[in-house]
């Protein structure tokens, strides 16, 4: 820890206002940093130590140019990790670093409290470090670009998991889809309920057979398919069971296991920042602004909430909500009686003086995550209040216009950008497709396309991995299309789609 | 210490070096690249260093914004870029652009072509006078003052006087104790070179035989200019006659009417004799034509203007004949018959936008 005694003491201070208003942060560490280092660390997600690739190279340029052309500059950065470290820009003015360490603490209890992050490995720091060397050692024994070309491959397939795995599986125990071990249920065939002396009519004997019989197939068929169920977590069975060397095989697990630490800060990015700003505006505001600072405060949070032209700020979208909830569960606005209420006048004077406000949206950070926080708590009240709308592309005139102001289509258009980390679903169903080791992979259309070129060049990367031909299914236009490459080429062709 | 960002930063730029020189024939091809020069700094686009990945196509996904407006209402700026589509947050999908200087540029050209590096010709060696500000004076504007150099001065002077105590260590400068950074004079070589461009307007060059001489022109300036300090450029346009114009009617003036082409040669010439010595200068003329010169007698009063007159004044002549549907392409084979052997003139044929970047290693391979 490099801070002054001066800013320790701030920090102190800041942290003890959290407790006591209820927040349980982490023990966080903060660092002060200049500007490049903050790129530095942002470019390589978080972690200083992290492996090496050019991709954290290119980040690092786009973020530089940012700051040189004044586009985008990062206050902090805080790493979900026990301690929590934070890093401060050096530069920060007092106001804002009394701002950013507020914001800093709200993030640190939301990482040790909120449920979704339960699973996540809290020493990443050494984790990291550790991917470190395990990269670094490949490059001496394999050379730069044999690593560097599986690693863009390892990139390519990322998004290739399955964000609900980490609490279908046992700790320790074996994956979804892995499972099924146990000794199979006895085939039962249905019978329709009939007297003794009818049965023979009603169920007739051959008819029960014949099902039985088919179940039987069905179950066989079940039994030599591989995998047995489609998996979505691609990237586990191409670990399992892809014929890699192995450290080859190290990287790729090194890769789904980064995956799987950075998913419930994807599902959260508005609960969490929107946490974050609400303790910072409410610990600021109630407890730690002086007067003379009251103007920097209100401009420096002003610009971290201001909306631009249209666009919607997540940081405004969460920590409106929570003010919204907060009110809400103070004045008793939410339940039955509330909900069948029509009449304005009524509703607009509601309140029952409930105060259970601080509660709710403590039990709201517990438990949320993005896609449940904006389906339960997006209401028509609150989108009018915000203006909310969905824009969609034109064609005809080629640009972006509003297209509806309907809340629930807002509400649908936030949740379908949610939903599976707003990537295409995706999974495996076939290991050994038509009997010749050939990958299928099925993609369920959620009403918009794949982006085609990726697709084929995706293709690629996975081929390098399998090692034999690989296929996709899914919608182009409306129509069943199978993506392969087969090593040499691209193809495509129609197919039926269930 | 090496920052170890430093490290990936370098080896991304190694790989866009390495994706713009596989490009480049494209990029030449397309010229994309010629607009999108700033200041020594050129933006190329390149989408392809995005990592694929299974994701949605662009159009059709839409997103969330707030504000007023009816439905239709277009949305100012871009949305995506800060916000709207965070709740569908898609990384990467904006256009990625990269930023190379022009002098990194010419270096990839120069790879990829393997054009070697040019010698100035060696019959005298220019030098020039530059202001370095290395020295230090006692007077200058505040602007200028050296900081340290004022302290330690204030430094010394105290403790001459016995004024310093190191218990309160207080440095204070007085007048005579600033010091003002200064400039010397330093002789440097220098080497000057410049570029004539001659280009045919007469009706035959279309649009697209413009448009492959303005590509090829910004790629030999931006060769030329990493090998030579100081550069200018001339440009002459002509059909029966020659007239010196500036950039912008160069590229972009239409006229019709017939060739000579001896008339352009002159007119060179002029401008040579007149304006570059050629101790001081490296002169490098272009000429770009469709070549279809008018009638046989004016060919040969080009081949002895060029003999002649322009030979003895240029580092190198360089013809480069644009396909025409209209052009009878005489004239690049009335040189190469006249001139066989001769080192001082390089002619190419260019078909088409393909063959830009082989016409350019064809006019500076030779390295002069």
């Amino acid at each position: 820890m490099n801070l002054p005694a001066d800013m320790r003491k701030g920090v102190d201070e800041i942290e003890g206002h959290a407790r006591e208003a209820g927040l349980e942060p982490f023990p966080t560490v903060f660092e002060l940093v200049d500007v490049d280092e903050m790129n530095e660390v942002a470019a390589l997600g978080g972690f200083p130590t992290r492996y090496p690739h050019w991709r954290f190279g290119m980040e690092y340029e786009g973020l530089r140019k940012g700051h040189v052309y004044g586009l985008q500059r990062i206050f902090e950065l805080v790493i979900n990790n026990n301690p929590c470290y934070a890093y401060l820009l050096k530069s920060n003015t007092p106001v804002i670093q009394k701002i950013v360490i507020a914001h800093v603490f709200g993030h640190s209890d939301f990482f040790k409290n909120n449920m979704w992050f339960v699973k996540t490995n809290r020493r990443m720091m050494d984790e990291m470090a550790n991917h470190g060397t395990r990269v670094r050692k490949a490059i001496e024994r394999y050379g730069l670009e044999r690593v560097e070309n599986f690693l863009d491959v390892c990139h390519t397939l990322e998004n290739l998991v399955d964000p609900t795995l980490p609490f279908a599986a046992l700790p320790g125990g074996p994956a979804r889809g892995a499972s099924a071990e146990t000794e199979p249920a006895p085939i039962a065939v249905r019978r329709l309920k009939s007297k003794d002396y009818m049965d023979r009519f009603v169920n007739p004997p051959d008819l029960l057979a014949a099902r039985r019989q088919k179940a039987e197939e069905e179950r066989e068929k079940q039994r030599k398919r591989f995998p047995r169920e489609p998996r979505k977590d691609v990237l586990q069975f191409l670990v399992e069971n892809a014929p890699l060397e192995r450290w080859e095989r190290d990287l790729l697990t090194m890769t789904r296991e980064e995956m799987y630490y950075f998913v419930p800060q994807m599902q959260t990015k508005t609960l969490n920042e929107g946490w974050a700003a609400f303790w910072h505006s409410t610990l600021m505001t109630s407890r730690i602004l002086r007067d003379a600072e009251v103007v920097d405060y209100a401009d420096c949070h002003s610009a971290t909430l201001g909306g631009g032209s249209g666009a919607l700020n997540p940081y405004k979208l969460g920590i409106e909500l929570f003010r919204d909830i907060e009110e809400r569960w103070n004045k008793g606005r939410f339940g039955p009686e509330w909900d069948s209420c029509d009449d304005l006048d009524r509703r607009s004077r509601w309140d029952l003086h409930l105060g259970l406000g601080r509660e709710k949206i403590f039990e709201v950070r517990r438990i949320y995550n993005d896609i449940g926080f904006i389906d339960e708590f997006i209401t028509e009240e609150f989108c009018h209040r915000h203006k909310l709308f969905t824009y969609r592309w034109n064609a005809q005139t080629n640009r972006y216009e509003i297209a509806d102001r309907d809340w629930r289509k807002v509400k649908q258009q936030l949740l379908f950008g949610l939903t599976n980390l707003g990537s295409p679903h995706i999974t495996v169903v076939d290991g050994n497709y038509g009997n010749r080791g050939e990958m299928y992979l099925v993609h369920r259309h959620e009403g918009v396309d794949l982006r085609l070129d990726h697709a084929r060049d995706t293709l690629r990367g996975l081929f390098r991995i399998w090692q034999r031909p690989v296929h996709i299914e899914t919608l182009v236009e409306g129509k069943g299309k199978l993506l392969s490459y087969d090593g040499q080429e691209n193809t495509e062709k129609d197919v039926k789609v269930a | 210490m090496v920052r170890k960002i430093e490290n990936d930063h370098a080896r991304f730029r190694d790989i866009v070096r390495g994706r713009i020189k596989q490009d480049l024939r494209k990029y030449i091809s397309r010229g994309e690249l010629i607009g999108r020069v700033g200041k020594n700094i050129v933006s190329i686009p390149l989408p392809q260093l995005e990592l694929p990945r299974f994701r949605y196509g662009r159009v059709g996904t839409g997103g969330v914004g707030s504000g007023d407006g009816e439905a239709g209402t277009p949305l100012s700026g871009e949305p995506g870029e800060s916000g709207g589509e965070n709740a569908g947050d898609q990384p990467g999908e904006h256009l990625l652009e990269v930023d190379v200087s022009l002098a990194e540029l010419a270096r990839i050209l120069g790879e990829e072509l393997q054009l070697p590096r040019i010698k100035p010709r060696g019959r005298r060696l220019l030098e020039s006078d530059v202001e370095r500000y290395t020295g230090i004076r006692r007077t200058g504007p505040e602007s200028l003052r050296h900081f340290k150099r004022t302290f330690r001065e204030a430094l010394k002077r105290q403790i001459m006087m016995g004024l310093y105590d190191p218990a309160r260590p207080r440095i204070i400068p007085i007048r005579e104790d600033r010091r003002y950074r200064s400039w010397n004079l330093k002789r440097v070589p220098e080497s000057n070179a410049v570029l004539i461009y001659c280009m045919d307007v007469s009706g035959s060059m279309g649009d697209e035989q413009k448009e492959i001489v303005r590509i090829e022109a910004f790629w030999i300036d931006t060769w030329l200019r990493s090998q030579y300090k100081n550069i200018v450029t001339r440009y002459i346009v002509h059909d029966a006659t020659a007239k010196e114009v500036d950039q912008h009617t160069f590229y972009h003036l239409r006229e019709s009417g017939g060739t000579k082409i001896s008339a352009a040669y002159e007119l060179v010439d002029k401008i040579v004799s007149r304006d570059y010595s050629s101790d001081e200068w490296n002169v490098y003329p272009f000429h770009f034509s469709d070549g279809d010169n008018w009638g046989s007698d004016d060919t040969r009063r080009c081949v002895d203007l060029l003999r002649d007159q322009v030979f003895p004044r240029v580092n190198l002549f360089c013809y480069g004949q644009v396909k025409s549907p209209y052009g009878s392409g005489k004239f690049k084979k009335a040189l190469d018959e006249h001139f066989a052997g001769n080192e001082m003139l390089v002619t190419s044929e260019i078909q088409s936008r393909e063959g830009i970047l082989d016409s350019i290693r064809e006019f500076l391979r030779h390295g002069k």
